[in-house]
């Protein structure tokens, strides 16, 4: 299993993936912003997408919780 | 001359603007969203009035909340600063409705030369040279790939309405077209509200060098000398530095006369810049866009003119005389601009975060125009500039010697700062020779 946790504080843009989407490394699961910068958060271990915990519109703080893997 | 001016900006430029109209006796009015009630601006403004939460949309672009803050104050002008509502000619209109004193150019040129386009024409039909490029706005990818075939690769994709940098790429092939159009539209229609594109012939290892020009209310347009902004990563400017050491005298004269010539074509008043690509092999130009309001980089021609553009926006704005003689103004020396980010220094990323210690560098030709200080918070809600660090001397030898030393003196902790990668800029060949062009930090970091 694999978590994937925002690096920086940013807000939620688009979620691009859907929880149970089998998804690849590289595959875009949501675009956070940032000072007007986008950042994709991007898929680094292959597998299911068992949840996603952010939604659009959202602000995370570094080390949330984005998307578990499995 | 007007007794108050509201601020309807933030950060370094807010506390720019509020300096010069206090310095002239002027009451200034700061606007601030719940995210920067901290920030030094705010302390040094006569007043300030919150305007709403911190995203932008809901505050600093806010139309009715800005108005509704000049209302209650008995604001007599409000100036715009920099992004946000400054080169909103809608805007522009409603405070001059309103009967307030609009510091900046008439809503007509903002318009004008707003849609790139329409400015490209324009320009054209002035006698200032643009890059082959779009006429009319390109519908879809079809006609992107016939006008990109008439024009040659490569060919830059961009936003009609945009600005900034943003939505911008390049495409050197029909794939990288197709693919670039589709992000271009899609990123046009989020941040500027229009999905008209325009391409534009792309021309590789050029410089970007811009006039500083000011239109006075005889009717001149001053062109007070250039600025080489070609150090930029994604396509969005890190360091500025007068005179450019790409251009001969010659070409200087010309681009100066080009940029007299773009701002009578709208009938400019006020501060505006003229934004140019610089082929350095042929020595030649062509007119890229005109920026209708301060620039964030006019401090290091504030430097080598001795002028102080934001009191000479007020001047003008008020319909009287600038402060200078218009004939006499000369450049001395040579001065650098430093942008502070708040963003890590190898691959410049965003770093919000709150700021535990902020010591700023000073001596001989150093001026920092910083929004922050210790304590502040760096939210996400905003662009990443947290100072500009800018430094005047009376070469470029020894302007370079005192950046390296004032960047070693800032100290910023907390959020995360691009100020490594302008040591290293500083000491690289590249920058170091005044050879350089708008892909150096591509180089430096490859």
């Amino acid at each position: 299993m694999a978590e994937v946790r925002a690096e920086m504080v940013a807000n939620v843009w688009q979620v691009v993936a859907s929880e149970g989407d089998s998804v690849a490394e590289g595959d875009t699961l949501v675009i956070l912003e940032s000072m007007k910068m986008e950042i994709p958060v991007l898929v680094e271990d292959p597998g299911t997408l068992t949840k996603l915990a952010v939604a659009e519109g959202d602000v995370v703080q570094e080390g949330d919780l984005i998307a578990v893997i499995e | 001359m007007f007794g108050s001016v509201l601020v309807a900006n933030r950060g370094e430029i807010a506390r720019r603007v509020i300096r010069s109209a206090r310095r002239m006796g002027i009451r200034a009015i700061a606007v601030y969203s719940e995210a920067d009630a901290g920030l030094p601006y705010v302390a040094e403004a006569d007043e300030a009035v919150p305007i709403g939460p911190a995203p932008a949309a809901r505050s600093y672009l806010d139309v009715r909340a800005v108005l509704g803050a000049a209302r209650t104050t008995g604001a007599a002008a409000i100036h715009p600063g920099y992004g946000f509502l400054a080169e909103n000619a809608g805007f522009a209109a409603e405070v001059i409705g309103a009967g307030l004193t609009w510091v900046g150019p008439p809503p007509a040129a903002i318009e004008q030369m707003g849609d790139k386009i329409n400015a490209r024409n324009l320009m054209e039909r002035a006698g200032v040279p643009v890059a082959a490029g779009s006429r009319e706005p390109v519908a879809d990818v079809a006609a992107a790939l016939a006008e990109a075939e008439r024009i040659g690769y490569p060919v830059m994709i961009k936003a009609a309405a945009g600005g900034g940098g943003i939505g911008m790429s390049a495409a050197g092939s029909e794939a990288e077209l197709t693919a670039g159009f589709a992000t271009a539209r899609t990123r046009a229609e989020r941040f500027f509200g229009s999905s008209d594109i325009l391409l534009e012939r792309y021309i590789e290892r050029a410089r970007h060098v811009e006039v500083q020009i000011l239109g006075l209310n005889d009717g001149r347009v001053l062109a007070l000398g250039e600025r080489d902004c070609s150090v930029q990563r994604r396509h969005q400017k890190v360091a500025e530095e007068t005179p450019s050491p790409g251009i001969t005298p010659q070409l200087r004269a010309r681009m100066l006369a080009a940029a007299s010539r773009a701002g009578e074509a709208v009938a400019y008043r006020g501060a505006g810049t003229v934004e140019c690509l610089v082929d350095t092999q042929a020595q030649d130009f062509v007119f890229l866009e005109m920026n209708t309001r301060l620039q964030v980089e006019h401090p290091i021609t504030e430097m080598v003119t001795g002028l102080d553009l934001v009191e000479q926006q007020l001047l003008i704005a008020d319909g009287g005389d600038v402060s200078f003689a218009p004939d006499s103004v000369r450049a001395a020396g040579h001065a650098v601009e430093l942008r502070v980010y708040a963003e890590d220094p190898r691959r410049f990323l965003p770093s919000p975060g709150v700021i535990t210690e902020w010591s700023e560098p000073s001596g001989p030709g150093v001026r920092v125009d910083a929004g922050y200080t210790v304590g502040n918070e760096v939210t996400p809600y905003y662009d990443p500039l947290l100072a500009k660090l800018c430094v005047h001397g009376d070469d470029r030898d020894q302007v370079l010697r005192r950046a390296r030393a004032a960047v070693a003196d800032f100290h910023i902790r907390g959020p995360k700062t691009n100020l490594a990668f302008h040591t290293e800029l500083l000491d690289s060949d590249e920058f170091a020779s005044g050879r350089y062009d708008t892909s150096v930090v591509a180089r430096l970091r490859p």
